[in-house]
């Protein structure tokens, strides 16, 4: 998968004086209602259903479910998975991207295979691998009780979880950008004597860093929103372990459906601030 | 690229400093009681008078952290590591499992409170449209082919284990008038297969009126009430009450069958958690405390039956009179239930595999 | 071709094969291999036996099928809007690119909650459909509908930047030198974006078939009707059968693999045979 092109490519491709004739018209007519229904119907519309609810009883109840000690809990522990959890499947993106776009190796498929795996792997799997691995009947379990660590039901695997579950995004993002942009610059900068180190942050990052940024999104919005593979390592604890999805079903289990869709719109809210921090970063290096 | 390396170690560190400071960063007495979905209202009262009371009367300082989730996945947590120093579950098989698969609390962990360990009980009954537009009044109403029913699945959800148990044990109680001796009596092995035969067709006709199967009661009560499916929805008398609460008896009333099943929740200490951590005494206050008149007090006032009559006596338009009979009376208790009924291959699963052919 | 990178001068070879390998078998094929395991305690007919229950090939069926057509769903329409979005300019376009990414964001509990509201008989959509006679909830086609949506951004997103490249480089010459459209459609856009549209179906076809925060809430959850596998690992974990659920989660992680690997033996394939052509 890789990421949305740029905003300046987009409107210098979409303010191309286009085909005039009737059939231009009809089809492109044809194609943006078609996608509009269908991004209304499908995306728009529990989105909307999202903010109706949360906004049910007015905007002072919206905001006045924010004030809650466990909600409060529950925000600082996403935010300190997902800021955790981001920079360290940036570097392994890096690094993956690097070794499988710059090099040919044997069962190289084989490896982007492993990489993209998490994500086809059910939530309820990798949830129960870890349990699997670090539970009191897994393979540490009898060892980390000896020394009274807490992997499961701890941020420890509520982190393994989450890296689990967002480990292709940087990645899958990079490789195929990195392999479309060749190895000819690098080449010449080695070649001329620079740093394998330098010539990544002066040649290369440069020409990746918008796709390195849409990644980083993306891993950043999936380790704040997931939900399945979380909820099993969780305990569940409030106050402790809960993260604002699992924050979110428990509002919503006890019926307090202002409150539980109200943490949702910030769920959304952090993602679109996500999203324009990526477009301002991009609009100051146009003009950089 | 050493950085990587560097970045990642200090994470690694920061990491493990976590999860070490949330273990013991105060000396406040840390307790945390892994319960099922229903109770979180009635813990959140009852740990924070409970707490009060022990402030006073040993001037320590304790914080009560609640768990709730579905019985048996929350007993799975604990038996996997959770560190629960007590568990308050939905049945007593959850607990039994944390028993026999995790070695966490001994074997005799039912006879160590009274009343089998449940400081409260409940009942299953149904909730119905204002009106009762579809006039439904017992068990019976609920196989009528013009009626739909919501109940969530036994394979996932302990609340609807018991409803399921309890129309069977409807079906049984009918037919054999009553009379639970005859389950044991040699000579009434005829009376008692047919009557088992019938409970069977029963509950299939039941599940064949059911158009979803919510993972948990909560979910089952949310399909009910927010998603308007249904007519009847089976449910816990403490969910059923607290629902008429919460989303306004202008919606929603109560029907009691004439005849249900006694649901006892169990409690109890997790023995290897509290002796490693030193909690024994203030846990076993907190279970008791659970029998205590203040305590059976918050236990009424959040629609669960308090062991105690009198003070029972003193909510008397709250618990509709029924018939109720044990899951020990009619089923010989929750190991013979669940092995017959709910285990891959059991009765649940026939009235899907069976019914399709 | 081959030959000549693999002499390449370029450095951190071994640093990042080695550190990527690590961190892979850490946090990901280690954990998976604790789930192969625990399967391997049962015997070959045990695993057999666990795998050929009726109620588990309906769920098969059920989870395949549904994540199959979602994902073909999102193949047509995924590739509309990726057209819409780089070809078009309109009001709200950039608006719309930006909300491509909710579904990752919003957690899939949320999702499954907020369609259920939209689909069922009362809601906005539900009560049009239901005028026509369709029932959505509690069905297969609400496990679609669930599925499409979670789906969706991984094909958006997949062809989008297909799409801008190949605009720019090949659409203009192919026009100047006179093609009509359609030719220009099928000869130069369609192969192109070929395999990022065979990525972007692979992707939402294998989260498909993981998904379960959103279907449960959205699907009926009948054995034999609406029951998914994911949901059949968690009844299984329900009864303490750890290895029943880690055999049903090894098939479908075989399953997710031999499907992932081909399209990636497929992409480095025709990439391949795309730089030979070049030159």
């Amino acid at each position: 998968m890789s990421g949305g092109p740029s905003q300046q490519l987009l409107s210098e491709l979409a303010s191309r004086p286009g085909g005039n004739s009737w059939a231009d018209k009809l089809i492109r007519w044809v194609f943006i209602s078609l996608s509009v229904m269908f991004l209304a119907a499908l995306l728009i519309s529990p989105l909307m259903i999202v903010l109706t609810s949360a906004f049910a009883k007015g905007a002072s109840i919206y905001l006045k479910s924010f004030v809650d000690e466990d909600t409060f809990a529950a925000i600082r522990l996403t935010l300190t998975i997902a800021l955790i959890v981001v920079p360290l499947n940036t570097l392994f993106g890096i690094a993956a991207a690097w070794a499988i776009a710059k090099f040919e190796f044997r069962g190289k498929s084989i490896l982007i295979t492993a990489i993209d795996l998490p994500i086809a792997v059910s939530p309820v799997i990798s949830g129960l691998i870890y349990i699997l691995l670090f539970g009191s009947q897994g393979w540490f379990g009898l060892w980390l009780q000896a020394h009274d660590i807490s992997v499961i039901f701890a941020l420890p695997g509520m982190l393994l979880a989450t890296m689990f579950v967002t480990f292709p995004y940087v990645a899958r993002e990079l490789i195929p950008l990195m392999q479309q942009l060749g190895n000819d610059e690098e080449e010449a900068a080695i070649t001329m004597g620079a740093g394998g180190l330098m010539t990544f942050i002066r040649v290369t990052l440069p020409k990746i860093r918008w796709g390195l940024i849409y990644g980083m999104i993306l891993t950043n919005a999936r380790a704040m929103g997931e939900f399945g593979a979380v909820s099993v390592v969780s305990g569940h604890i409030r106050g402790l372990t809960n993260t604002m999805p699992l924050h979110i079903e428990i509002l919503y289990n006890e019926y307090n459906y202002v409150g539980a869709f109200a943490v949702a719109s910030l769920l959304m809210v952090l993602a679109i601030i996500t999203l324009l921090i990526k477009t301002v970063i991009e609009w100051r290096g146009l003009r950089g | 690229m050493r950085g990587i390396y560097f970045l990642s170690v200090v994470l690694l560190i920061v990491l493990t400093a976590c999860s070490a400071g949330t273990a013991n960063d105060t000396n406040q007495i840390q307790l945390l009681n892994v319960s099922y979905d229903p109770t979180r209202e009635l813990y959140r009262d009852v740990n924070e008078r409970f707490s009060r009371q022990w402030l006073a009367k040993t001037g320590q300082h304790i914080s009560i952290k609640q768990s709730h989730g579905g019985s048996g996945s929350q007993a799975r947590a604990v038996i996997e590591g959770l560190r629960a120093d007590v568990v308050t579950l939905a049945l007593g098989y959850d607990i039994d499992a944390i028993h026999k698969r995790g070695k966490k609390l001994g074997s005799d962990w039912q006879t160590r409170l009274p009343d089998n360990s449940s400081p409260y009980t409940s009942t299953i009954v149904f909730l119905v449209r204002k009106g009762n537009p579809k006039n439904i009044h017992d068990w019976n109403d609920l196989i009528r082919s013009d009626v739909q029913v919501v109940t969530p699945n036994p394979k996932t959800s302990g609340g609807a284990r018991w409803n399921y148990l309890a129309a069977w044990g409807y079906v049984m109680d009918r037919e054999l008038q009553g009379n639970w001796n005859k389950l044991n009596d040699p000579s009434a092995i005829e009376q008692v297969a047919e009557a088992q035969a019938k409970a069977e067709q029963f509950v299939a006709a039941l599940y064949r009126n059911t158009p979803v199967l919510d993972r948990a009661a909560r979910a089952a009560t949310n399909t009910f009430a927010q998603r308007g499916i249904g007519d009847v929805l089976i449910a816990w008398e403490n969910e059923a009450l607290l629902a008429i609460k919460e989303l306004g008896d202008q919606h929603l009333e109560l029907v009691a069958p004439s005849s249900s099943i006694l649901a006892e929740p169990p409690v109890a200490i997790v023995d290897t958690v509290v002796d490693r951590k030193g909690t024994r005494q203030v846990a076993e206050a907190y279970l008791q405390y659970l029998y205590s008149d203040e305590g059976q007090e918050l236990v009424a006032n959040h629609y669960f039956r308090p062991r105690n009559q009198a003070v029972m006596n003193r909510y008397p338009n709250t618990f509709p009179v029924l018939r109720l009979f044990t899951i020990n009376e009619v089923f010989g208790g929750w190991q013979k239930a669940q092995a017959e009924h709910f285990a891959d291959g059991g009765r649940f699963d026939r009235i899907y595999t069976v019914a399709k052919g | 071709m081959a030959e000549s990178r693999q002499h390449t001068v370029l450095p951190g070879f071994g640093l990042t094969v080695g550190y990527t390998t690590f961190f892979l078998s850490a946090i990901v094929l280690i954990p998976l291999a604790a789930m192969v395991l625990k399967a391997s305690s049962l015997s070959f007919s045990q695993f057999i036996a666990v795998l050929l229950d009726p109620r588990v090939i309906a769920s098969y069926k059920l989870t395949f099928g549904t994540s199959l057509l979602a994902a073909l769903i999102n193949v047509v329409f995924g590739f509309l809007i990726a057209w819409s979005l780089v070809r078009y300019d309109f009001p709200g376009r950039k608006v719309l690119d930006a909300l491509i990414d909710m579904p990752f964001a919003l957690p899939t509990a949320v999702s499954g909650i907020a369609l259920t509201a939209v689909f069922a008989q009362d809601g906005w959509l539900g009560q049009q459909l239901a005028r026509m006679g369709i029932q959505v909830v509690y069905t297969w086609l609400g496990i679609t509908i669930a599925l499409t949506l979670i789906g969706m951004p991984f094909v958006v997103r997949s062809v989008q930047p297909a799409l801008a490249e190949v605009q720019r480089d090949l659409e203009d010459a192919a026009e100047t030198l006179g093609a009509n459209r359609f030719t220009v459609f099928w000869r130069i856009i369609f192969p192109t974006v070929l395999p990022a549209l065979l990525t972007g179906f692979t992707m939402a076809f294998a989260r498909g078939i993981g998904e379960y925060g959103s279907v449960i809430f959205i699907a009926g959850n009948l054995p034999m009707k609406t029951e998914i596998t994911p949901l059949l690992i968690v009844i299984k974990l329900e009864q303490y059968d750890y290895v029943g659920a880690a055999a049903l989660g090894c098939i479908m992680l075989g399953m997710s693999f031999v499907m992932l690997l081909s399209i990636n033996l497929l992409q480095a394939w025709g990439r391949r045979r795309l730089f030979v052509g070049k030159r």
